[in-house]
């Protein structure tokens, strides 16, 4: 085929984000904060897939479209595996170099509902740089339990109530579970850290394999706090050592974000949200409160944080 | 060239010659061997394509939904429970018009479980949006796979497109088959121009959220070009034809049917039984014959009709049953012929579910019965001592 031999065309200059404004995200949504710096970071040769979700359904609602970039949605489980399925196809046709495929999912259409095929995905070392937006809960559905969402969280599947403090299961450990697969690159992150977050795609993005990236990127509506907090909120989960800042190669942990100066108790990133407003009101929630830290300690201690 | 091979063999080679750039698939059998084949072929370098294992018939098809969105052919075969674990996902293909071939190597749907032939697994998929052709014997399955892709591939269709063959029956039986020549498959089917696909130099947003404005009009859409779809199916036959020699009918077929009073319908191998059940019933000078339903979707209720508008009776021989309303067959032709000046007698019986074997004489003995009367849903060579109360 005569385009296939085509010289690629120069592009213009970027002058606004390949995830443009105008899209319908919420105000102070952490989720669009991630992907236009993601996309921005990883630029235009790129292909992107994503789930069914929120970014999904806030980026593409026909016949608009926020992505200035190859874009495609298929399902809520697939979006690894159709980007494996793209990277078959260009390698097929000899035109894998030189283009970017990223991968994206939300917490539940990449640690419950997807996690098959990210693991096929995985296993397979096929060159997709995988990005997992956790907001700890099923948002575009109404804030429902997942298997990210944290321990004695308040959603709409596990409420607080007379008999629990809410969520009664611990976050899904997904780093280690994507780093086990032995692939080159997998780390976390988050939108309160732009610079590093964009910094980490660059590395994700230089290996030719499967890369991973677990992004924080904390929810107003779901976790009800107010908008201007995303990224004081996002900050905090990494100072208290709830969400701890880990790249990992072949299963290894290579490198860590140190919060020894900046270390807070876990009362102070979790009072500033709704979902955690049932753990202040009755002694009872004092001690969950006291659970939660022994959480963020074990982090701590198990990465070395500080 | 004439070989003498398995047809699961046939379906390998004929994927071969329509040379996918991706193949995605992972084990259930009797689909097997199709894989097993196309997996030894890449391994002897006898087979370009990028060949993935992977952990589900759920990414096999969302590969080659990925592969196909970036302007790859991509092909993948399945049964049964993989079919159905697959459903999610040719839904989608389909409403995202994206042009793929699947061989279904038909078996039972669990529970109980079965690994043996018929049509239940696929007669699910009806209302799909994905083409669906049934081949009766190896040698049609060589032919049908490079038809299937130029008609999933016409940019006025640009829809999903499924071969069925039945398990075990078509795909471990051997049978001497004329191997296709690479350079008429070649001509016959040029590389894969998609309407659309992923691309950095030409950015495009593919499978966006429709809102009430716009979801009715997508779906309308699709009822339009499956109806195209007929003429198109009938249309790449003939160029078969026109380079081989070969054709099958286009969306159906009929045997021995100039003066025939009785047709009996059926789709895939057992079309093969019904030819020997009617040469059988003509050597005794009764007037019957066969019609074959070659694409079961998109229905050719048209054709049917023109094909029927002599005979008395029609009596369906179905692999397939839709538990609460009847077998799928009968349905289908009952309604194509409702309200119709022309009116044959349809009856429908129920046989080889599961891979219970069908005998010609449990054919005849059915057949008999119909005569001049009209029964529906009768299952064929039940043991009714284990049915209990």
């Amino acid at each position: 085929m005569a385009e296939q031999t085509k010289k690629r065309k120069a592009k213009p200059p970027i002058t606004e984000s390949l995830l443009t404004s105008g899209h319908r995200a919420c105000a102070g949504c952490g989720e669009a904060l991630g992907a236009k710096l993601i996309m921005d970071a990883a630029g235009p040769n790129t292909i992107v897939t994503t789930c069914t979700g929120c970014l999904e359904v806030f980026s593409t609602p026909y016949p608009e479209t926020a992505w200035r970039m190859p874009w495609i949605h298929s399902l809520f489980e697939n979006s690894s595996a159709v980007a494996c399925g793209i990277d078959a196809a260009l390698r097929a046709k000899g035109k894998r170099e030189g283009i970017n495929i990223i991968a994206q999912g939300g917490d539940g259409g990449t640690a419950d509902i997807g996690i098959g095929c990210l693991s096929g995905m995985l296993e397979r070392n096929q060159w997709v740089l995988y990005v997992c937006y956790d907001n700890e809960a099923y948002m575009n559905t109404g804030v429902q339990r997942s298997g990210l969402t944290p321990y004695d969280t308040h959603t709409s599947t596990s409420p607080a109530g007379k008999q629990s403090f809410g969520n009664p299961i611990a976050k899904k450990p997904l780093l280690q579970i994507v780093a086990a697969h032995n692939i080159p690159f997998a780390t976390t992150a988050t939108i309160g850290y732009p610079a590093d977050l964009q910094l980490k795609v660059k590395k994700a993005l230089k290996e030719k394999g499967a890369t991973f990236i677990h992004l924080h990127v904390p929810c107003p509506l779901g976790w009800a706090y107010k908008t201007e907090e995303t990224i004081e909120i996002a900050r905090l989960a990494v100072q208290t050592g709830l969400f701890p800042i880990v790249e990992m190669r072949y299963g290894e942990v290579t490198r860590v974000r140190k919060i020894t100066k900046e270390r807070k108790p876990v009362e102070e990133y979790l009072k500033l949200q709704g979902r955690y407003r049932h753990l202040f009101v009755s002694e009872e929630g004092k001690k969950e409160l006291e659970k939660i830290q022994a959480i963020a300690d074990a982090n701590i201690e198990k990465f070395g944080l500080v | 060239m004439r070989k003498f091979i398995e047809g699961s063999m046939a379906v390998s080679e004929s994927v071969k010659l329509c040379r996918p750039d991706v193949v995605a698939a992972y084990p259930i059998t009797p689909q097997t061997h199709i894989v097993e084949f196309l997996s030894q072929m890449v391994a002897d370098g006898d087979l370009k394509t990028e060949f993935i294992n992977v952990e589900s018939e759920f990414g096999a098809a969302s590969i080659v939904l990925g592969a196909a969105a970036a302007g790859a052919r991509a092909y993948s075969a399945t049964s049964a429970q993989g079919l159905l674990l697959m459903g999610e996902v040719i839904f989608n293909i389909a409403g995202m018009r994206l042009p793929l071939v699947i061989t279904i190597a038909n078996r039972a749907v669990s529970a109980p479980i079965s690994i043996w032939n018929d049509h239940s697994d696929a007669v699910i998929f009806r209302d799909a949006g994905l083409i669906m052709l049934f081949a009766e014997d190896a040698q049609e399955l060589m032919d049908m796979h490079p038809q299937a892709y130029k008609i999933a591939e016409n940019p006025e269709i640009s829809l999903p497109a499924s071969v069925n063959m039945d398990g075990f029956i078509l795909t471990h039986a051997f049978e001497p088959v004329d191997i296709l020549d690479q350079k008429l498959v070649d001509d016959f089917l040029p590389p894969f121009e998609p309407v659309y696909k992923l691309d950095v130099d030409n950015p495009i947003t593919m499978g966006l959220l429709a809102e009430p404005t716009w979801y009715m009009e997508t779906r309308y859409k699709l009822k339009e070009t499956m109806e195209d779809a007929l003429s198109i199916i009938e249309k790449v036959a003939d160029e078969f034809k026109e380079k081989t020699g070969r054709y099958y009918g286009g969306l159906i077929d009929t045997y021995r049917m100039e003066d025939a009073e009785t047709a009996f319908v059926a789709m895939g191998s057992l079309v093969g039984t019904i030819k020997d059940v009617v040469d059988t019933l003509r050597a005794k000078g009764e007037k019957v014959g066969v019609l074959k339903i070659r694409s079961f979707r998109p229905f050719p209720a048209e054709k049917i009709r023109e094909a029927c508008s002599n005979l008395k009776q029609l009596v369906v021989f179905d692999k397939s049953y839709s538990l609460g309303l009847g077998t799928v067959l009968q349905e289908e032709l009952r309604s194509c012929f409702y309200n119709r000046k022309h009116q044959p007698i349809i009856s429908g019986f129920v046989v080889g579910l599961g891979g219970r074997d069908v005998p010609p004489q449990s054919l005849i003995d059915a057949y008999r019965k119909t005569l001049g009367k009209e029964i529906l849903n009768e299952f064929v060579d039940l043991n009714t001592k284990v049915l209990g109360g």
